[in-house]
């Protein structure tokens, strides 16, 4: 055990380097994040003075990977959404029920009557008026079925189709509910993930989460409030024809329309018909702009399709009034006062500048497919994570140097061998957090200062055994070989056993507590390398040149 | 000159009274289990859901002023806590305020955020809020089984790694000793009413990891002996193997306790609680690695004959020393 070949101390000391290397960036962390973002400027094209400035900061030679702080540290604002991927499943049925009625309808002398019934949200229920014509009926509504669209829903339609009495059930089948799940969440999740990069803040992380849920955490942002404003609102735009003005929200509003307030003149109710001229999915583009009176308004433009609705249906309704509907809210109806050809427009109302910033924002990114419900939301402010970082930094050092000073006074000129591997040790846990991109959270901290007191336990192991090898009188070289020997094992099991916990901590657990498993699992790696190869080599580097009669540990 | 905590050469009898420290063991996490049914643990948000918001003021804390802004807010039960580190400023005061999760919400809304920090301004316009957070009931159960399921699953993982290595008498002996830390760990956080949330679950973990690793040394010791001193009884064999490894069990757990005292002291109070778990651990995870682990396996017996593998009994991999 007391022969290293070489090649082996080579490859121990390159190892030691490289992990130190890594972990140097973190040294000077502003420094190298700003070098970071410059770099980053200037490769998307903002190749300024500032940047090129910033940029030089930090030598392109060196690595400049850093530890990433997780939001109990940056402050930020994390978010656990669900996603209610059945409120689909109604849009769904009701645009089912124009297809069932004109395919029935051919069938009138059979069937009879056609009415839709009341029905849960996730069915459609019609009546017919003859139970005889049923079995026609049903085969006709089935021969409304597609096949699923997915891997797993091959060969499956998308719709089951029942009778009772004389109700026929529709509803989705259970692949085109998996089907439609699945698509739900991708849509849900490129649409958050769209609206919180338009307000450009770094490093959002939006993660999918089991089925139906996102995790959403965005550092340097004030509050879950704030986030939530952005991402929370279905920002829905349509244009639809207004049939009447009135005062009254109650007004009776007639097959097809509905009654919906006014956005900004309180007791102002329009009633409009559903069915929109057009949708904010012919939009193509929206910007914040002013009108001519210098209001803050928004700009937009549709795609060819819309831009011809648009234009046929204000060239056939000059004089009347069309509304504006943002979720279900007028904000404006303007008399159309000629055609609008070329398909672009503009919004004006009673806003503010940031107002139109935030809805152009979320005109661009699309409608929400479904609404999301928010089961867990945490804001961290800044201040507290500068504070934690600083506590954690002034409480790492004292750990730090205690350990030294006492493994110095236990171990003497081992226990010196012992320091330099911890210091080592520390750095290269660094080296390492910052190579696989880890978050250092608060707990992640504590992982280390742990780590920085059980570290040593191989080395006490080791020092430990070659102390009493030393008592059985066998000659320093044979003691310090039997005590790395025979200790081996106790050190392997010992450290298995905590990284099986460690790896159940990042398994099972959540955000922090993940930090800890990570911080604390590469501890453990680090600390039985240092111990067993760095400290070792010392040792044996030591011994070669001296050659001792006598050692004392 | 060296420090020593421990002379060389100790001689104690650890399993003399072997009766009496099993039967304090025993009567402590009777009492701490027994703490657990009478008054309960006091969960964070994390696992029973509700939102805290902590207040930083230049104001001295006035808990009844602030009980009474909140008061007709009908938020149902609030509980304001002041909170005290010497890494504040001067002139910082700062609040834990926790209210219920409320009837038929999911989290709390931002509404209900808005309200009460309106409400608090009214004491102090310049009060601050830099941590907010809010967890709603279906997730905080979620948190609480996915917890109980990871410390399971670890003390599970590791019977099976130490039967494996050693014997099954090993394995339930270390798993004694993690049951038993676990529960005083728990009965701790009840009697003293410390707040439990998910990141006292990794201190936990942590203990389990920090008990096992020091049983596991003691154990190896144990194995070795096994095969030194084939005529010893197990009681004495035991005693000699506790003994020899005293040394590194005491340096390792001053080593720890040091780093951990600093943090504890100095780390700040949003993870005192968690630091106060592990400064705990630490010290029941050494005492039942030599007084409940090590016991356990006296009383189970052992097998003796280590110097020829049996490749029918357990401990079939315990050569493989790398």
């Amino acid at each position: 055990m007391l022969q290293f070949e070489s090649w082996k101390r080579v490859l121990i000391w390159i190892a030691c380097l490289a992990g130190l290397l890594l972990a140097v960036p973190n040294g000077f962390y502003t420094r190298v994040e700003q070098h970071n973002d410059a770099v980053a400027a200037i490769e998307l094209g903002a190749d300024t003075p500032e940047n090129q400035e910033m940029a030089a900061q930090w030598p392109g030679y060196l690595p400049s990977s850093l530890v990433n702080l997780g939001l109990d540290l940056r402050g930020g604002a994390h978010l656990l959404a669900e996603v209610q991927v059945a409120d689909v499943y109604q849009a769904r049925m009701e645009a089912t029920w124009p297809e069932v009625r004109d395919a029935l309808r051919p069938l009138r002398s059979t069937v009879g009557t056609i009415r839709k019934q009341p029905s849960p949200v996730d069915e459609l229920r019609v009546r017919i008026g003859d139970v005889a014509g049923m079995q026609q009926a049903l085969e006709t509504v089935r021969s409304l079925a597609r096949p699923v669209q997915s891997l797993t829903g091959i060969g499956a339609s998308d719709i089951a189709v029942s009778a009772v009495d004389d109700v026929i059930v529709v509803t989705l089948s259970d692949a085109e509910k998996l089907a439609t799940d699945e698509r739900t969440m991708q849509q849900s999740l490129e649409i958050v993930r769209r609206r919180v990069d338009e307000v450009g803040t770094r490093e959002p992380t939006i993660q999918r989460q089991g089925t139906e849920r996102i995790l959403i955490q965005v550092p340097g942002i004030g509050s879950a409030a704030e986030l939530k404003a952005i991402i929370g609102t279905t920002a829905r735009l349509t244009f639809n024809p207004v049939v009447n003005r009135t005062n009254d929200g109650n007004a009776i509003a007639g097959a097809g329309n509905s009654v919906i307030p006014s956005i900004d003149e309180p007791g102002q109710f329009y009633v409009i018909e559903n069915a929109p001229v057009v949708a904010g999915d012919d939009l193509v583009d929206a910007q914040p702009s002013f009108d001519q009176n210098g209001g803050a308004a928004v700009s937009f433009r549709f795609n060819t399709a819309g831009a011809r609705r648009f234009g046929n249906y204000t060239a056939d309704n000059i004089g009347s009034l069309f509304a504006i509907v943002l979720d279900n809210e007028v904000v404006s109806a303007p008399v159309i006062q000629s055609h609008i050809a070329g398909g672009s427009g503009i919004i004006t109302g009673r806003f503010s500048v940031e107002e139109t910033t935030n809805l152009a924002v979320l005109l661009r990114a699309g409608a929400l497919p479904a609404k999301l419900t928010f089961l867990e939301e945490r804001t961290v402010g800044p201040e507290l994570g500068q504070d934690s970082i600083d506590a954690g930094k002034v409480a790492t050092m004292v750990a730090f140097v205690a350990v030294l000073v006492f493994m110095f006074l236990s171990y003497g000129l081992f226990g010196v061998f012992a320091n330099i591997a911890l210091i080592i040790n520390v750095g290269l846990i660094f080296g390492l957090l910052s190579l696989v991109g880890a978050t250092l959270t608060l707990p992640g901290i504590a992982g280390i200062v742990l780590t920085v007191g059980m570290a040593v336990d191989a080395n006490v192991l080791v020092f430990e055994r070659i102390r009493e090898e030393l008592k059985t009188s066998k000659g320093p070289a044979r003691a310090i070989e039997l005590g790395y020997e025979k200790a081996l094992s106790a050190i392997l099991d010992a450290n298995v056993t905590t990284f099986i916990t460690a790896v159940i901590l990042f398994v099972m657990g959540s955000g922090p507590v993940r930090g800890f498993a990570i911080t604390l699992g590469l501890g453990i790696i680090t600390s039985v390398f240092t111990a067993i190869f760095v400290t070792r080599l010392m040792v044996v580097i030591w011994f070669e040149r001296r050659r001792p009669k006598t050692i004392e540990v | 000159m060296r420090l020593k905590l421990v002379k060389d050469n100790t001689n104690f009898d650890f399993f003399g009274r072997w009766k009496l420290w099993l039967g304090i063991s025993l009567l402590m996490m009777m009492i701490g289990f027994g703490s657990y049914l009478y008054q309960g643990l006091n969960f964070g948000i994390d696992f029973r859901g509700g939102t805290t918001i902590r207040t930083d003021s230049t104001e001295p804390v006035d808990i009844a002023a602030y009980r009474d802004a909140l008061e007709g807010l009908e938020l149902g039960d609030v509980s304001i806590s002041e909170v005290f580190d010497p890494n504040f400023r001067d002139g910082q005061n700062v609040a834990m305020i926790r209210i219920q999760a409320q009837d038929g919400q999911e989290a709390v809304t931002v509404d209900t955020i808005g309200i009460l920090e309106n409400a608090l301004h009214s004491i102090d316009p310049d009060m601050k809020f830099p941590s907010v957070e809010s967890v709603g009931p279906k997730v905080s159960g979620e948190l609480i089984k996915t917890a109980a399921l990871a410390v399971v699953l670890a003390i599970g993982a590791v019977l099976i790694y130490i039967w494996l290595r050693f014997e099954w008498q090993f394995a339930l002996g270390a798993v004694a000793a993690l049951v038993h830390d676990v529960v005083l760990t728990i009965g701790v956080f009840s009697e003293l009413q410390i707040k439990f949330d998910l990141a006292i679950i990794a201190a936990l973990l942590t203990i389990v990891g920090y008990s096992l690793n020091d049983t596991v040394v003691v154990f190896d010791r144990v194995r070795e002996n096994l095969r030194k001193y084939k005529k010893k009884p197990l009681a004495e064999v035991l005693n000699i193997s506790i003994n020899e490894t005293l040394s590194r069990t005491v340096m390792t757990s001053v080593t720890t306790l040091l780093a951990l005292t600093a943090l504890f002291v100095l780390g700040g109070d949003v993870i005192r609680g968690f630091v106060f778990a592990m400064i705990w651990g630490v010290i029941v995870g050494t005492y039942s690695s030599v007084f409940v682990a090590s016991t356990i396996l006296l009383y189970l017996g052992v097998k003796r004959d280590w110097s020829k593998t049996d490749p029918k009994a357990g401990g079939q991999y315990a050569n493989i020393d790398a």
